[in-house]
């Protein structure tokens, strides 16, 4: 099993009048190979959580386990921990800083301590990796380059470390729709290469239900439920306490329902959903 | 009419040469309407916002607000055109300057030189027009997202403009949020606010009266959604996306369901499909 979370609480400023709580309770197991979406409200602690899983933030109850490193020990080895957890946060290309492409993609593997040759290998790989041209931007600004570009560029300093785990906190916000058809196809190429296990905030629940195998809904700070989009979609009561949109197929699936039309299958891709209707009309 | 763009070119300066953002555009938006501009990142849509306020000055060609030249070196012209010309942006933590809701509303109209009395009526007003009313006392830090950009669109309307640029205020929202922002929207378009709203979601474009598609600094589409969303070509080209209700009717269309186009809203396409059998 890939991360192990087991009652896991966490309070923004305890003991003084600000204190807020964000997380109370979380329980979740993610195995090596899921392709796990994140989802809920703003302020239901989705980002905090996913902090904890490259101790970003210190944990304060409960335990986190991530492959054999366990976070409730006294020193856990935070240095393999990074290299196996590979975080992209929200508006990744703001946290670029570097001269030149190369450098900036080169910060987290020479933090790793690997040989000179390795890091060049890694740096070159993870930037065609991402659809870029090391030629072409290597010796480059990043803040040269476009908006989608600067986040692939970010996005590479990260696989740069070859994770086993890639986190990534609203990776398509902001982007025009060419820029998310292609981060998210970089997800899914990611995923079969080098990081089999894929962690994503999202609020687009279209994309959701396009790509995820597992959807943990987050309300309140609590999981409040971790089953297949499927389940979480035409799950009506939950939706509705949790305050949660649906895709926009199951949307129509629901309005033709009011019109007294229910097809035999609970479609949530696109393809599902044109395969149903078709049935449906040919029955 | 409000704004009037008259062959206008901007460049951003640069160190070894200026980034060419807008390109020859001429474009006039219209009292009362509620236009959106849509293209990929980079397009220059961004730019063209805030050429509609001064904010930028055009490096060549003329833009006018109710016949002022944004062009001018008079602040009180600028103010009045600022005024008119409100904008709201992507992030609501970079838009908030004070710690209570009422003085984040108040700063605006303050700084007009409004009276006290008439100060106060003008935040009643506006929170009111954004569902915010009960919020006037508190600070704005506890806000979702959406209540934030509620409150940044409340902090300009206190200003009494005649035009609402909201330059992908719904980017960084959670569906909730984007939906209660494109509500307050409309609303205010309802009472005659001129709306432009700047957005990658093409579910809002259809809202709109207008589709202004921008593409490498020029205009390249301009139409109502219904004859944007026709130009498969130009969708395509432009690498724009159909509302995705649209795009799963022309699918449908393809394999020979009797599926008309213009299918924006999840309720028109079930209504479409359940009549087909």
């Amino acid at each position: 099993m890939s991360i192990e979370i087991k009652d896991l609480s966490y309070v923004y400023s305890p003991g003084t009048p600000y204190a807020a709580a964000a997380l109370n309770g979380v329980t979740l197991t993610v195995n090596e190979g899921d392709f796990v979406a994140i989802i809920g409200k703003t302020g239901s602690g989705k980002s905090t959580f996913i902090q904890h899983l490259n101790a970003l933030i210190r944990l304060q109850s409960g335990s986190v386990k991530v492959c054999d490193i366990d976070l409730t020990e006294k020193k856990p080895d935070l240095k393999k921990l990074r290299g196996t957890v590979g975080m992209v946060m929200q508006y990744p290309e703001y946290q670029l800083f570097d001269e030149t492409v190369a450098k900036d993609v080169s910060y987290g593997p020479k933090n790793l301590g690997l040989s000179e040759g390795e890091i060049k290998g890694r740096v070159r790989e993870a930037i065609e990796l991402v659809g870029l041209s090391y030629d072409e931007v290597a010796d480059r600004s990043p803040f040269e380059l476009s908006g989608g570009q600067k986040r692939r560029v970010a996005i590479a300093g990260v696989i740069a470390m070859k994770p086993r785990i890639l986190v990534l906190d609203e990776p398509t916000a902001g982007l025009d729709p060419r820029g998310k058809k292609e981060i998210l196809a970089l997800v899914k190429k990611l995923k079969e290469t080098s990081s089999p296990t894929v962690l994503i905030i999202s609020h687009d629940m279209d994309a959701v239900a396009e790509n995820a195998d597992k959807v943990a809904l987050f309300s309140e700070g609590k999981v409040e439920a971790f089953a297949s989009p499927r389940e979480i979609f035409y799950d009506d009561g939950l939706l509705s306490r949790t305050e949660m949109d649906r895709p926009a197929v199951v949307k129509v699936v629901k309005e033709m329902e009011k019109r007294g039309v229910v097809l035999a299958e609970r479609p949530v891709t696109r393809a599902e959903f044109i395969a149903a209707v078709k049935r449906w009309r040919n029955g | 009419m409000p704004i009037r763009f008259d062959n206008v070119t901007y460049e951003y300066p640069a160190e070894e040469s200026a980034v060419v953002a807008v390109r020859g555009v001429s474009l006039t938006i219209e009292n009362g309407s509620f236009v959106c501009i849509c293209g990929e990142n980079g397009s220059g849509k961004s730019t063209l916002a805030k050429l509609m306020n001064g904010l930028l000055q055009p490096t060549s060609g003329t833009v006018t607000v109710d016949g002022r030249s944004t062009a001018t070196e008079e602040e009180s012209e600028l103010f009045a055109i600022r005024q008119k010309v409100g904008m709201v942006f992507q992030n609501p933590d970079n838009q908030m300057v004070a710690s209570i809701i009422e003085d984040e509303i108040a700063f605006g109209p303050e700084n007009l030189g409004v009276p006290r009395e008439e100060i106060g009526e003008r935040i009643s007003y506006a929170l009111d027009a954004v569902g915010m009313t009960e919020y006037r006392h508190q600070t704005p830090y506890k806000l979702s997202g959406g209540q934030k950009q509620r409150i940044a669109i409340a902090a300009v309307l206190a200003m009494k403009p005649e035009v609402l640029v909201l330059d992908e205020s719904t980017a960084m929202l959670d569906p909730k949020g984007r939906a209660e922002v494109m509500k307050v929207a409309r609303e205010l378009h309802r009472q005659g606010i001129t709306i432009v709203l700047i957005t990658h979601f093409m579910e809002e474009a259809t809202r709109a009266d207008r589709v202004v598609v921008m593409n490498e600094g020029r205009v390249v589409m301009d139409g109502t959604p219904e004859e944007i969303f026709r130009d498969r070509e130009g969708i395509a080209r432009y690498d724009l996306e159909l509302p995705v209700t649209d795009a799963i009717a022309a699918e449908l269309a393809a394999d020979g369901f009797p599926i008309q186009d213009k299918i924006y809203s999840e309720s028109a396409l079930a209504e479409a499909i359940c009549r087909s059998k």
